[in-house]
């Protein structure tokens, strides 16, 4: 066991925690912050992608202990209370999301895409997601929301 | 309606149930969990046949944490029943489906990787996972059966049932289509492989199953598409639960695409030790048990023989099928490649004679069942393949080709040879329209530019026709089907004048919360935000047959219309007794109750509130309350069509295949929201470009499975497609209120033979005339290479 701290969704927290346990297990079973998802276990899909430090990163393939000190943002995190994150916002207007379980991941790693370069071309997108998988929506309706979603972010 | 008519019938309003989803407060089974809850974990069969000769579960279950430990023989001993078939059909010697036990957990034979052995319970999934490592299972190995074309011929993987198979079933008229192809300009011969998918719902399946002892009642939270099926079964068949004595709920569920319709072993064992450990108990998938043991899809041999007479119409049609089912009879595994695939045969031509023999072949592999359109890719690829070969055959524009044998847009209602009747379509609009929005006449300036860049560009043609909603219950009992194929919806209307919608089928990302309350917006006048629809919770739903076969908005829709016209009649007798006027003059419009001709109104709300607070009421005549119940049961399938148009780049030095365009025109009659419909669209053709390109389930040949996880099972990603042109023709639905058809499948069910056979034009001129699925790079840079060797020599 070990004691993690770090700061997630911009609150402290701070737990005793098996050292074997994965930041995405902390998140979703300590913090019973569930909007981040497990959809594989070859981290392959991308629906565990959270932030860390800024960056985004598969959840399922770090350890708690890793991200101790480290500041963490979740899908939960993102809207300024009922203001939605414009990527947020973006995916609602451009019915980019079915059944909405890659969705979060696909939130996280997209609004990193946009942070890193705001002039993103369609192709630059898909390449961008290519380690999100969704199953629902074929991707073109995703790829618009980034799209939209990189305008209204000052690209 | 008098403000918000955006929100109605044709409106691509945003969805209402996107907060949750994009906040990250949806609420799917693994993200519930219950106090003093135990965690289940399966061990299952390495092998993919054998006895089992021993199962020891000493160490096992001495491990601190560890609740129990569950065998075969355990659910043998209680009496526990096995999973079961839904539909079976008869043999074509009249005998029946042979339907072989399918326990939930195997006792004396497993049957292929991934099968059931034991069930470990412990405090933490860790400690389950660790203590099943210890449950020793002896096995007498026995051959597998893998290779689909010689499984008859393979070991007995079911006593007592011959050469491996379930059933020899037949459709259509063998003598008839015999002198078709005896007398025939020309026949067609060829084969196809429909190869083998695992569906991957983004969300794995899970359970947690609670028993109240007090009650004597079980509530189980499942990723099901069909809470109310899944009670019955699980009730009646497998654990003799009265079915009022158990509450199923499917909260959010990622995406099913079929493969969530079924009862599993997993569920059904959680709830049988809920109740013998007195715990909740939870099971969640990873994905690799996911890839093991949910139900596959598709796995087809068809030998397909095509008669043409001399002006090169098609007059007959035969098709002999090899369909693997897998190891056990999956609950909609019999009518996946029989009544869902050679009614189908048919097409959107006018074929006069069709036959067609289906074998339901065992192996040692998972279930296969029913996974986006079941049945209907299987028959359309292999229908539009033929069409391009014929086309080829003949010199003829495969476009012409297939112009030429369509159903003429005059000739329904048109009964096909092979059972269904087509209630209307009109195919060459959408043809029509598909080629001028890829621009069909510039293609060949497209190609020589690309041969310039060194690529070999094609174009490929799929015109589909699909019957989805399924019905009607009468006909589907007929052909054996055990269940009613009918929907239900209860509409709830407050004394305020909010209205709740109950609804039978069920929503695992398809958008019902927000089209269902634009059909009760548009007829009632109402805002939206007044509507709230209800799905998923056997109790507070009426019993309804759930989301699959693109049935949800045709027959589930049509039955929320139905209760909210009920909902109208009783409102206008309740006004006309309020406006003192006879029923007959009341009119309803834009929310209000009117007498015809008179500028005497009450609004809606007024109703409702007065069915509630019945001062002013016709008591004589009416109940108070304002809330109406439908069941409707459809006269017939729905019948959505369309033509989707491929371009391809190949790269002949890697073998890659670019999808580099793609425009589709599809008929699903009236759109009630065309953004959703859109949507749907897109996810189905990017399920067939994967089927076409990249997805591929390999067993080796001991019957191992190579493709268990992301990193061997090629799953399409963004970078794999193009932007999709989409749009759409219209005729509506003749035999139901909306007009409207299914439009889930389709995508799905049309795009894989426009790929293929955009894959085999570009490569036309080096004279390649077929390539399997999925034309991985490997196998195109090989054909590439062959047919370049072969000019060489």
């Amino acid at each position: 066991m070990s004691t993690v701290t770090m700061k997630v969704n911009g609150q402290s927290v701070s737990h005793d925690v098996a050292d074997n346990t994965l930041l995405v297990s902390f998140l979703r079973e300590t913090l019973r912050l569930t909007g981040t998802h497990v959809g594989c276990d070859t981290s392959q899909c991308g629906a565990c992608v959270v932030h860390v430090n800024g960056a985004s990163i598969k959840s399922c393939t770090m350890l708690a202990a890793q991200a101790d000190g480290a500041e963490v943002t979740t899908i939960e995190g993102i809207a300024n209370g009922d203001s939605l994150h414009p990527m947020q916002q973006a995916f609602h207007e451009n019915h980019g999301l079915q059944c909405g379980f890659c969705t979060p991941g696909m939130i996280m790693s997209a609004i990193e895409l946009v942070e890193k370069n705001k002039n993103l071309s369609d192709h630059d997108i898909r390449a961008g997601l290519e380690g999100n998988i969704c199953r629902c929506t074929g991707y073109h309706n995703i790829v618009k929301s980034v799209q939209d979603a990189a305008q209204k972010m000052g690209g | 309606m008098p403000e918000g008519i955006s929100e109605g019938i044709g409106a691509s309003v945003r969805r209402k149930e996107d907060r949750k989803f994009i906040t990250g407060k949806g609420r799917y089974t693994d993200d519930i969990n219950r106090a003093g809850q135990l965690h289940a974990f399966f061990v299952r069969s390495d092998v993919a046949h054998a006895t089992i000769t021993s199962v020891n579960i000493k160490q096992a279950a001495a491990v601190a944490g560890v609740a129990a430990v569950y065998t075969g023989q355990d659910i043998a001993d209680d009496g526990v029943g096995g999973l079961i078939c839904g539909w079976v059909v008869p043999n074509r010697d009249g005998s029946a489906t042979h339907e072989p036990p399918h326990p939930i957990l195997a006792k004396d034979k497993v049957r292929y990787v991934g099968d059931h052995v034991a069930m470990v319970v412990a405090d933490t999934l860790e400690t389950a996972m660790a203590a099943a490592e210890l449950v020793e299972v002896t096995y007498d190995v026995l051959p597998a059966v893998v290779d689909l074309a010689s499984a008859a011929t393979g070991a007995e993987i079911h006593e007592g049932m011959a050469n491996n198979t379930y059933f020899d079933w037949e459709l259509g008229d063998e003598a008839a289509t015999a002198d078709a192809l005896s007398n025939a300009a020309r026949v067609v011969t060829a084969t196809m492989r429909n190869n083998r998918l695992i569906p991957n719902a983004m969300e794995p399946r899970a359970a947690i199953a609670e028993y109240d002892p007090i009650a004597d009642s079980y509530v189980l939270h499942s990723t099901t598409q069909n809470p109310h099926l899944l009670r019955l079964v699980i009730c009646a068949f497998v654990l003799s639960i009265p079915e009022s004595k158990m509450q199923i709920v499917a909260p959010d569920v990622g995406g099913g695409f079929g493969s969530k319709i079924y009862l599993y072993a997993e569920e059904a064992c959680c709830t049988w030790a809920s109740k013998k450990l007195q715990r909740p108990i939870k099971w969640t998938a990873d994905r690799t048990q996911a890839f093991l043991s949910d139900a596959h899809g598709r796995d087809h041999i068809n030998n397909v023989q095509m008669a043409l007479d001399k002006d090169n119409k098609i007059i007959g049609l035969r098709v002999d099928t090899l369909a693997n089912l897998g190891s056990y009879l999956s609950a909609f595994a019999v009518v996946t490649p029989t009544y869902l695939h050679g009614t189908l045969l048919s097409g959107c031509y006018a074929i006069p004679a069709i036959y067609t023999n289906v074998k339901g072949i065992a192996t040692t592999t998972a279930p296969v069942d029913a996974y986006r359109g079941a049945g209907r890719p299987e028959a359309t690829f292999l229908l539009e393949r033929m069409m391009n070969i014929a086309a080829a055959e003949i010199g003829m524009d495969p476009a012409e080709f297939r112009r030429l044998n369509f159903i003429p847009k005059d000739a329904f209602p048109y009964q096909t040879a092979v059972a269904l009747q087509y209630d209307i379509g009109d195919y060459e609009a959408p043809l029509d329209r598909a080629l001028e929005m890829i621009n069909y006449k510039g293609f060949e300036g497209r190609r020589s530019e690309a041969a310039k860049r060194g690529k070999y560009r094609g174009i490929g043609l799929s015109s589909y026709i699909e019957a989805c909603g399924i019905a009607p219950s009468a006909v589907v009992g007929a052909l054996g089907g055990r269940v009613g194929l009918y929907e239900s919806a209860v509409v709830r209307v407050d004394p305020t004048g909010t209205v709740s919608v109950f609804t039978g089928t069920h929503s695992h990302g398809q958008g019902h919360v927000t089209t269902f309350a634009q059909i009760v917006a548009e007829k009632l006048g109402i805002p939206l935000g007044n509507i709230e629809v209800v799905h998923g919770d056997t109790n507070r739903i009426p019993f309804g047959m759930g989301t699959y076969g693109s049935r949800s908005l045709a027959v589930g829709g049509t039955a929320i219309s139905k209760a909210v016209d009920k909902v109208i009649e009783k409102g206008k007798i309740i006004a006309a007794h309020m406006l003192e006027a006879a029923d007959s003059d009341m009119e309803f419009k834009d929310g209000k109750f009117t007498v015809a001709g008179t500028d005497k109104e009450k609004s809606f709300g007024e109703i409702a509130l007065s069915a509630y607070v019945p001062h002013n009421f016709p008591h004589d005549r009416l109940e108070p309350g304002l809330e109406e119940t439908a069941f409707y049961d459809p006269l017939n399938f729905t019948y959505p069509s369309g033509t989707h148009i491929a371009e391809v780049e190949i790269d002949p030095t890697t073998g890659v295949v670019e999808v580099v365009d793609w425009a589709c025109c599809d008929d699903f009659g009236n759109l009630i929201n065309p953004m959703i419909v859109e949507g749907q669209v897109h996810g189905g053709i990017a399920q067939g470009i994967g089927q076409a390109l990249l997805e591929n389930a390999h067993y080796d040949e001991n019957g191992q499975l190579l493709t268990a996880s992301y990193m061997d099972y090629c799953m399409p990603r963004a970078d794999n497609f193009p932007s999709l042109k989409v749009d759409y023709t219209v005729t509506a639905c003749t035999h139901n209120d909306l007009g409207v058809k299914g439009c889930g499948e389709a995508g799905a069910i049309a795009s894989p033979p426009a790929l293929i056979n955009a894959v085999v034009d570009a490569l036309s001129s080096l004279g390649v005339t077929d390539m399997t699925m999925p034309a991985s790079p490997e196998k195109v840079w090989q054909a590439i290479h062959n047919a370049q060797t072969k000019a060489a020599e």
